[in-house]
């Protein structure tokens, strides 16, 4: 079955590492739906979260391959089925221009943040799971995005 | 010490004695060091790609690490070929590089290429050095890395101002620290205890074993094994010589042109314990059809090469040496049973075959055979790409290890005399027979001349067939006979319908490798037909001295046995008549 997962990495901080793993997956004939690296408690390691959508033995293959690295300390897989904690962070910048119900009802309702208010829009960021993610950039489309950008998702392994 | 003098000490430090190389603009200042040098022996070869072959040979003739030194650029990028062809047939070697200066870097200077870039798909590892503090350390690592785990090739790119920067309390670290590195060497005992479980219930069971035992020294803890236990064994083209041809369990190599008895056994049996091999398209052809009664397991110091191709069922993560042991431990010894006896009289009763009588056209096959029986068994045998490798591969009698070097996952044409090479600066006093076809060895025919001056005492065997016999044996088979450009003679006023090289052909030998030879400083030899096979052999072998004896063969040979592509293969096609 195919399905999300996020694989995330524990990495030698060296030049190069993220190239060493996007070259690697795309050599393997993989596609990358986000990632995100970023440093971690020691600045010599950084924290990579790398989402695939792919079957759990092509995952397996990947993770193992990716294990392989002389620069990657630690892989996990987290599934994104198994009921894992899975986290998005958005900003949007959404036209008020023509008017399609109450926007600031919205935000409200999915604990958005108001960052910035123009006359023609409004800049706002939300955090949540995939799920309310998807619906939230349902609900904005009717005013008109402007602009949209996402973080990508992080997981945590929750055992 | 600066960066030239680290690196030749840490090269000498990591036991190296020989190096592989060609100058240019960024690595003179290594060479310079290099002129004052007296304890490596630094061969100039004709073209980096044969310097990386060399090297390639040297370590998988000898286990030790095969060095290449080459310049930016260009001399890195025709490095390439050579690097992929150690990494597909895990060979430890170590590529230094040379690079512009770290100011250089990114401005598409001159001579200029992505070194660290274009190889990290085709090395083990690699690195960029970008500042002296970082050499030796990393020069430590390299070493480290291509030679432990599963082996591989392992680059290190050097940028001009890091070989003439100065390193003040310079000493060569003695261990490396290497947090995501660290290869499993021991089996789990848990799943060595599954395996022995399953050996013990398993009616057919089969060993099929590949480089992996070779790479690990473990020929005898195999052959302990299934000589224990009367299990028959197979050996892909990676594990040739992992024992004598005629040890009663072998079946001998499985695969697109494997025999008889080892295809049928891997279709047949109902546990395969691989060990060291990695389930390659060329062994089991249809992998939907592959053997479909066995459960797998599957030894191998290599995760990822466990569940890649086929499922497997007892996964052991290890080294062969270690795993075998441990397992030996448990396994009580069986008696041959039907299954055993069944496997090993099918490879008495299809023996390989070819024709071969006074008056007709040299065969290949006969050639190989007399190579066999004029060497004792006993000569290092590398090979090129193409037909005469099959037949080098079906009809010497391979007896031991590390005595058959060919680009088996790469598929190199060209790696048969340079890889020969190596295999002879290793071993002086030993045969050393590239077995090449007039095709490739055209593609690396220059290091003729870095053999004859430097003494290096290859015996070249060139079976020419005019043809680009692999290619045309398989237009011959699948593509209606169509001749498309596999003729080696072929010009543009050749009539159309012409189906290969004739008696009409305006050159009769183009290129004359007799006179290449000399041109070369070489001795030339050539046996047009057969019954000058044996007196050119003889001469040739007793040569002191690099050599090239080339037989006129017959051209529309086939090897045989094959199985076509995409077929399971017990659908082997034996011969044709």
């Amino acid at each position: 079955m195919i399905e999300k997962h996020t694989i995330r990495l524990k990495v030698v901080n060296t030049v190069g590492v993220m190239a060493r793993i996007t070259g690697l997956i795309s050599q393997r004939g993989y596609n990358i739906n986000s990632i995100i690296s970023t440093p971690s408690e020691n600045p010599s390691i950084y924290t990579i979260h790398l989402v695939l959508t792919e079957t759990e033995e092509k995952i397996e293959q990947i993770s193992k391959q990716i294990n392989k690295l002389i620069d990657v300390i630690k892989v996990t897989d987290i599934s994104h089925n198994k009921n894992y904690i899975v986290r998005e962070f958005i900003m949007a910048k959404i036209s008020t221009s023509k008017k399609h119900g109450d926007i600031l009802q919205l935000i409200d309702l999915f604990e958005a943040k108001l960052l910035d208010m123009a006359p023609n829009y409004i800049v706002v960021s939300v955090t949540g799971s995939p799920r309310k993610i998807k619906r939230f950039i349902e609900a904005i489309q009717p005013f008109g995005i402007q602009e949209l950008d996402r973080s990508g998702e992080f997981a945590v392994l929750d055992v | 010490m600066n960066g030239s003098e680290i690196t030749i000490d840490a090269l000498k430090k990591e036991g190296v004695d020989i190096l592989f190389g060609y100058p240019g603009g960024v690595v003179i200042p290594i060479f310079d060091a290099l002129f004052k040098e007296n304890e490596l022996n630094v061969i100039l070869n004709r073209h980096e790609q044969a310097a990386v072959h060399a090297a390639d040979g040297y370590a998988r003739s000898t286990g030790k690490v095969g060095v290449a030194l080459v310049t930016s650029g260009p001399g890195s990028t025709n490095a390439i070929t050579g690097i992929a062809t150690a990494k597909l047939d895990s060979v430890p070697i170590v590529i230094i590089s040379g690079q512009v200066k770290n100011d250089f870097i990114g401005t598409d200077g001159f001579q200029e290429v992505d070194m660290s870039g274009i190889t990290r798909s085709i090395s083990k590892h690699n690195y960029l050095v970008s500042k002296i503090e970082d050499l030796p350390r990393i020069i430590k690592e390299a070493f480290y890395i291509a030679k432990t785990g599963r082996p591989g090739p392992v680059s290190i790119d050097i940028p001009v101002d890091v070989f003439s920067a100065v390193l003040k309390n310079y000493s060569y670290p003695k261990e490396v620290k290497l947090p995501g590195y660290k290869p499993t060497i021991e089996g789990n005992p848990k799943q060595i205890k599954k395996l022995a479980q399953a050996i013990q219930y398993a009616e057919k069971p089969l060993f099929y074993t590949g480089g992996g035992i070779i790479a690990a020294n473990a020929e005898k803890e195999l052959l302990d094994i299934v000589e224990k236990t009367n299990i028959p064994f197979v050996t892909t083209l990676m594990g040739l010589g992992t024992s004598s041809n005629d040890h009663p369990l072998y079946l001998g190599m499985p695969g697109m042109h494997g025999r008889y008895a080892a295809n049928h056994a891997m279709m047949q049996c109902d546990l395969m314990i691989a060990v060291g091999a990695r389930f390659d398209d060329r062994v089991t052809g249809d992998i939907s059809r592959f053997a479909p009664n066995a459960k797998i397991a599957h030894v191998d110091i290599d995760p990822a090469e466990i569940g890649k191709n086929v499922k497997t069922d007892i996964p052991v993560v290890g080294d062969a040496k270690h795993v075998l042991t441990a397992l030996n431990d448990l396994l009580k010894p069986r008696k041959a049973n039907g299954w055993c006896v069944a496997v090993t009289s099918w490879k008495k009763e299809t023996p390989l075959k070819y024709s071969q009588k006074e008056d007709e056209e040299t065969a290949p096959q006969y050639v190989i055979e007399r190579i066999s029986e004029l060497t004792d068994d006993n000569a290092i045998i590398v090979t090129d790409v193409g037909q005469h490798q099959m037949f080098s591969a079906l009809y010497y009698k391979h007896k031991l290890p590390r005595c058959f070097l060919s680009s088996g996952g790469l598929g190199t044409m060209g790696f048969g005399l340079p890889a020969a090479m190596g295999a002879a600066l290793a071993y002086p006093k030993r045969q050393v027979i590239a077995i090449c076809g007039d095709g490739g060895f055209q593609m690396n025919i220059q290091e003729l001349a870095t053999c004859a001056l430097n003494g290096i005492t290859v015996k070249a065997v060139i079976l020419n067939n005019q043809f680009l016999g692999m290619v045309r044996q398989w237009q011959e088979m699948f593509w209606n006979k169509n001749y498309s450009k596999v003729c080696l003679k072929q010009t543009p006023d050749c009539p159309p319908q012409c189906k290969g090289p004739n008696a009409k052909c305006p050159n009769k030998y183009l290129p004359d490798f007799v006179k290449v030879a000399e041109a070369n400083g070489v001795k030339g030899l050539r046996a047009e037909t057969v019954n000058e096979v044996d007196k050119v052999l003889k001469e040739g072998l007793a040569h002191d001295g690099p050599v090239i004896m080339e037989f006129m063969v017959r051209k529309e040979e086939n090897v045989y046995p094959m199985v076509p592509g995409g077929k399971a293969i017990d659908e082997i096609i034996m011969g044709e008549d």
